[in-house]
């Protein structure tokens, strides 16, 4: 390939995947059937709290087309599940395969029937008689914290399973007296991920081999397999996890489910396909969630607005289990970790609390704790812009990380690299026409974000800390068979975001081959020999990296074979669009006749120029690829109906090279649009009963089509970092931003009444409570 | 414990005759019994709008339907879109605007677009907002499903 030019990355390429999801071919996980399959549902726990005093399943048995009632002990030889974690003072928690005795959250799995239809399946359940014995739900957060008799696990005695500070610098030298304090306590809702595919997972078995295939809409499937081992004793070349179509993830598909390995133990027991397809009660009880903060925060300024300290304490709320693999750890520390975002602060000090509770694990979801991270670090600046009397863009240019000042380490051990923090800043408030947008009018107010992120991280660091898993490398095989087509092979596994096209054009550039004549084969164990999946914005900028290696490693043995075969020296030979050329000659060679000379043409080639064209080459950038963007929002507030509505929304990011701007514009797009769901619309509210308010979608609002305005965007592509390709992950960006952005905004709007919000959410209930008991106080 | 139905029911051209169960849904009768998963199951309770097909030209969710109630209609699925022009344009500008990522939920948001399509109104671009305001989408951010919508809906012909 030229250097200078790519034919494909940077282009719209329309994706390959569109026409079988466009046409109802696609196939997701819940249109897979097997004859004779058989079908599960669970009975699942209706209270937050308590223990099972007896299960009577006479009745239930007695139905008609039953074909099984599994309890606990029916399961017992599949260990508990523990996430590990080499993080000090961690207390791992144990998740029985079905509730032992104790339940933990509401919609925690009690009993597995096994029928001929989901329809008899669920009649049976209803028939299921069950004695539970109640105990005080574990709900608030902070109480939680403090408990010191009430526990989620009474044998760690304690619900606070994790707890770690990160200190830099030393306050102490610095005279108090003389700062500006901005201390608030804020509040990040509990939220789901909501993917419009429920969860599903069919499980079919080859009784001539004795293999199994779990088809799993999951994101990672690689890990699925590897935890199929550690608790199944399944091996590998026993089992196939192939995510097919994949309908959204977000996070809240790539952790480890109990009815993902009930399925697969069903099935290997009862020797029959099984199926499991959520319910949306079921994906929204028990599908991992997200969020769920308290954080206490201090930002110290001297008068002319330079940050000198930040100090805070984070109070994590990770539900009933440390969420497989993750760890409870992964949430609430990465808002620690991001909490200073682009500025330089000498001083800083946060204690992060991980703590269980009574609601379903919290998991990884879109943009993990940096979410929080940005809503309170963005709200802190902008609450002392308005105290000292200074424009907020103006603070931010004053104390944002420079270029020239990278690398820059920032308190939680972060390092800040090739990132165009303050660039993306002022593009961002150039494309909104800032200052000509702020206003001085009442309900109405423009709002700016602006954050790091840590994208497509290699081995160095893991994706939640003390992890023990290589989430960090991505393996790819190419090879070119022999009717000379060519498929690429990666352990990624795409549900939405294009994979197949993307690395496709990734491939096309490097081999010198169309992109459509790529087979970009994912999602599928059994095609790799590792491989984890698709999340923490990894898959372009890890899978992009192997893409670009092995297809430079083909290249090079493809010139070589065609150097003997035009007997001319490889320097004269180019590969474009399919044909290796000879160049200034009308000598050239296709693909499928340089395999047939390779793979059956006996006399040609020597030996060692005759193995088979298959290419191997993994990819791990080490380190991984800092970024940023920032947000601008304005919003308008109905005084009637307190409906807030965003007018204008612009991001600036950087994500490195951009491969296929149209699809990168849609992840920005989707990202922002989970993040005002975030600020405005989404939380899974649980009472102090520990019951859920908001179980059907009538309750938990996502934002719809009237709710989120057209975006405009920008692409810097200056900041290319030291990787392979100078892809930056971006899959998560949008999320990260929104919040902080619209509480911005939003407190902007609320500027006549001296109100501002430190809780999102901020719906319009919570907003019509705010000013009213405002109104009181000062009445 | 479920009683069976007879059903005669017409689904993008295809006459069936059959027994079903009484309580079986239309979502999951299309899906399988007559193996249609285009169709998919979000919510099952009527928000999402995943689940909407065409029932005597007009779109309704079939997760909020029996099966039964199809008897004697003419039901559309979007594994009909490909094979008329009309449908087919709506497919094709869906890609080129990059109006779908996961394509769990554009079946619903297909069958919307067509239905105003075939109405005799003209729409703004806040009209096809809200037409488009009952079907959930969580990848795309709605921006390039409206693209795409409006570009449809713009040669419509109003007699």
């Amino acid at each position: 390939m030229n250097k200078s030019k790519t034919k494909y990355v940077g282009k719209n390429i329309l994706r390959f995947e569109d026409e079988r999801l466009l046409n109802g071919n696609g196939q997701y996980t819940a249109d897979i059937n097997f004859p004779g399959m058989y079908h599960v549902a669970f009975l699942r726990s209706e209270i937050s709290h308590g223990e099972i005093i007896s299960i009577d399943l006479e009745e239930a048995k007695k139905l008609e087309n039953v074909y099984g009632i599994f309890l606990y002990d029916d399961l017992k030889h599949i260990s508990p599940i523990i996430s590990k974690s080499n993080m000090k003072k961690y207390l791992p928690t144990k998740q029985h395969i079905l509730c032992k005795k104790k339940i933990r959250y509401l919609g925690e799995p009690i009993a597995v029937v096994v029928a001929k239809n989901r329809y008899i399946a669920e009649d049976a359940i209803s028939l299921i008689n069950i004695e539970l014995k109640e105990l005080e739900p574990i709900i608030d957060t902070i109480n939680a914290s403090n408990e010191t008799k009430n526990f989620v696990h009474p044998s760690l005695k304690t619900n606070v399973i994790l707890e770690r500070t990160f200190s830099q610098g030393d306050i102490k030298d610095v005279n108090l007296n003389e700062l500006i304090s901005i201390k608030k306590i804020f509040k990040m809702g509990r939220k789901t991920p909501l993917a419009m595919e429920p969860r599903s997972y069919v499980c079919d078995i080859n009784k001539r081999t004795n293999e199994l295939t779990l088809y799993s809409s999951t994101q990672v499937p690689g890990i699925i397999k590897d935890a199929i081992l550690t608790y199944l004793g399944i091996n590998g070349n026993q089992i196939t996890v192939i995510a097919p179509d994949v309908g959204g993830g977000f996070g809240g598909k790539a952790s480890l489910y109990m009815e993902e390995l009930i399925v697969v133990a069903i099935a290997n027991k009862l020797q029959t396909p099984v199926k499991w397809v959520s319910d949306r009660y079921e994906d929204l009880l028990t599908t991992s969630q997200g969020f769920e903060e308290i954080i206490e925060a201090e930002l110290l300024l001297d008068e002319k607005g330079n940050f000198i300290s930040l100090n805070s304490n984070v109070y994590g709320d990770i539900g009933a289990y440390s969420i497989y693999p993750w760890t409870a750890a992964l949430e609430p520390m990465q808002v620690a970790g991001f909490l200073q975002g682009p500025y330089k602060i000498k001083n800083f000090y946060s204690n992060v609390k991980c703590i269980t509770s009574n609601k379903p694990p919290t998991g990884p979801y879109r943009g993990v704790g940096r979410p929080a991270a940005v809503f309170v670090i963005e709200s802190l600046v902008d609450m002392a812009a308005r105290k000292i009397n200074m424009n907020p863009s103006q603070l931010r240019l004053n104390n944002i990380i420079r270029k020239n000042e990278q690398p820059y380490k920032i308190g939680s051990g972060i390092v800040w690299d090739k990132v165009g923090f303050e660039e993306c800043l002022k593009k961002a408030l150039s494309l909104i026409d800032y200052d000509k947008i702020k206003t001085t009018k009442k309900w109405e107010g423009v709002g700016i974000a602006t954050y790091g992120e840590l994208t497509g991280i290699g081995s160095k660091i893991s994706v939640a800390p003390g992890m023990p898993l290589n989430t960090g490398s991505e393996t790819s095989i190419l090879e070119i068979d022999s009717t000379g087509s060519i498929s690429a092979t990666f352990g990624i596994a795409s549900h939405g975001q294009g994979l197949e096209t993307t690395l496709s054009q990734v491939v096309g550039d490097h081999l010198g081959v169309t992109p459509n004549s790529i087979k970009i084969k994912q999602g599928n164990t059994s095609l790799i020999t590792h491989g984890t999946g698709t999340y923490a914005s990894r898959s372009a900028a890890l899978a992009g990296g192997a893409a670009i290696k092995v297809s430079k490693k083909a290249r090079n043995h493809i010139l070589n074979v065609a150097s003997f075969i035009l007997n001319v020296p490889k320097t004269e030979i180019d590969i474009e669009d399919n044909l290796i050329t000879q160049k200034n000659s009308n000598q050239k060679l296709s693909f499928p006749e340089l395999s047939r000379i390779v793979y059956s043409d006996m006399q040609t080639l020597p030996i060692k120029l005759r193995k088979p064209l298959i290419f191997i080459e993994s990819y791990d950038p080490i380190f991984g690829a800092s970024t940023t963007a920032t947000h601008i929002a304005t919003v308008k507030i109905n005084p009637e109906t307190f409906k807030i509505k965003i007018k204008n929304y612009v991001v600036a990011e950087d994500c490195g090279k951009v491969i296929n701007p149209m699809i990168v514009d849609g992840q920005v797009q989707g990202g922002v649009a989970q993040g005002i769901g975030a600020a405005l619309f989404e939380e899974m509210k649980y009472n102090e009963n520990g019951q859920l308010e908001t179980a059907t979608l009538a309750d938990y609002l996502i934002p719809n089509s009237l709710d989120v305005p057209e975006i405009s965007i920008s692409h810097l592509e200056n900041f290319l970092p030291n990787n392979i390709g100078k892809f930056k992950g971006m899959g998560e960006g949008g999320t990260i931003g929104a919040t902080g952005a619209i509480a911005n905004a939003v407190n902007d709007a609320l500027k006549h009444l001296n109100i501002e919000i430190t809780e999102l959410p901020i719906t319009p209930n919570k907003l019509y409570t705010l000013i009213k008991n405002k109104e009181k106080n000062e009445f | 414990m479920s009683n069976e139905i007879q059903l005669k029911t017409t689904v993008n051209g295809i006459e069936y005759d059959l027994t079903v169960p009484a309580r079986l849904l239309a979502s999951d009768f299309l899906r399988d019994n007559l193996n249609l998963t285009g169709t998919h199951v979000g919510c099952e309770h009527g928000i999402c709008g995943s689940c909407t097909i065409k029932i005597d030209g007009l779109t309704a969710r079939s997760c909020l339907k029996f099966a039964v109630q199809l008897d004697g209609k003419k039901v559309e699925t979007v594994e009909s879109f490909k094979k008329k022009p009309e449908t087919r344009n709506i497919l094709e500008k869906f890609k080129a605007h990059h109006s779908l990522q996961c394509g769990f939920c554009t079946p619903g948001f297909l069958m919307i677009i067509d239905e105003l399509l075939k109405s005799k109104i003209k729409f703004s671009e806040n009209e096809i907002r809200e037409a488009l305001s009952g079907n959930l989408c969580r990848c795309t951010g709605y921006e390039n499903i409206i693209k795409a919508a409006n570009e449809i809906l713009a040669h419509k012909e109003i007699k």
